[in-house]
């Protein structure tokens, strides 16, 4: 979980273009929107790409955005969780 | 009744180089182009991470405008509906279109989606300094400042705007230039006449 956790960080800051950030000031449990890193909607379509391009992963229904994108560390739950379904 | 306007500040961002108000004020000639721009954003300690989920176009006159406004412009005097942008260049958004379509092959990317207008630039600009006044883009072969000085003079003179910032914003490829204009009524000491003429003279400043 730390591996895909930190992976995610980089992958975040890479697909986002947060060039100012660093992927180890992303803390694990910090929101991605709003008051955390402040990402807009725009962020949230690319983080769909994001699990798509990196993780094959499409996620089907958009009422599970909000849980998923939390945080880096639901983010990575749910692409375990996935991968666990899937093997 | 047709009054006067000036040109209160201007700014040139053309081959690596930026001038304001006719002076270079910064180069770095050995940057690529896209480069250059970041290059530049940190030599004026400019604080807008946004900055870096832009394209090209909308980073260039972004960057232009935030140097066309430092120093002199008195954002205060103005209700927001009275400060408008009227803009112009010859490709549109097609660098942008360009590497949008790519990115079709595989998986269309939100981000560049929303930069396929040209008009974003103008748009980044304002929520920026939270201008709301009358504005547009036109896209014409050359830089066309008749018309533009024709335009924004129709804007100003007919009390829809008291400020306007104008003039060329282009990337495509490699090859870039931006060349803003802040327009206003008063007068200041180092103002100059707005006319197509005078567009045209700062517009190609590395010309001399």
């Amino acid at each position: 979980m730390d591996k895909l956790i930190s992976d995610l960080k980089s992958q975040i800051v890479t697909q986002l273009n947060l060039q100012d950030i660093k992927p180890e000031d992303i803390g694990d449990d910090q929101p991605l929107f709003v008051e955390g890193l402040g990402l807009d909607s725009i962020d949230a379509l690319e983080l769909i790409v994001l699990l798509q391009q990196q993780y094959k992963i499409k996620l089907s229904n958009a009422d599970e955005g909000p849980k998923v994108f939390r945080t880096v560390r639901t983010m990575a739950e749910y692409i375990t969780a996935h991968q666990a379904q899937n093997s | 009744m047709s009054t006067n306007t000036y040109i209160n500040a201007d700014c040139v961002i053309t081959g690596n180089r930026i001038y304001k108000n006719g002076r270079p004020v910064f180069d770095d000639q050995a940057a690529a182009a896209p480069d250059f721009l970041v290059s530049a954003y940190r030599h004026f300690d400019l604080q807008y991470p946004k900055f870096y989920k832009m394209d090209h176009t909308s980073r260039l006159g972004w960057l232009a405008n935030e140097l066309l406004l430092q120093e002199g412009f008195q954002k205060e005097k103005y209700r927001p509906e009275e400060v408008g942008i009227v803009l112009s260049n010859s490709n549109s958004s097609l660098d942008t279109d360009i590497r949008y379509y790519e990115t079709v092959q595989s998986i269309p990317s939100p981000a560049l989606f929303v930069y396929t207008l040209p008009n974003i630039v103008i748009g980044e600009i304002s929520i920026c300094h939270g201008f709301k006044g009358e504005n547009a883009f036109f896209v014409s072969e050359q830089f066309d400042t008749g018309f533009i000085e024709q335009y924004v003079n129709g804007l100003v003179n007919n009390n829809i705007l008291q400020a306007c910032i104008c003039g060329w914003v282009e990337w495509l490829g490699n090859d870039y230039r931006a060349a803003l204009f802040l327009v206003e009524k008063m007068k200041t000491a180092n103002s100059v006449i707005f006319t197509a003429e005078n567009l045209n003279k700062i517009y190609q400043i590395e010309n001399g």
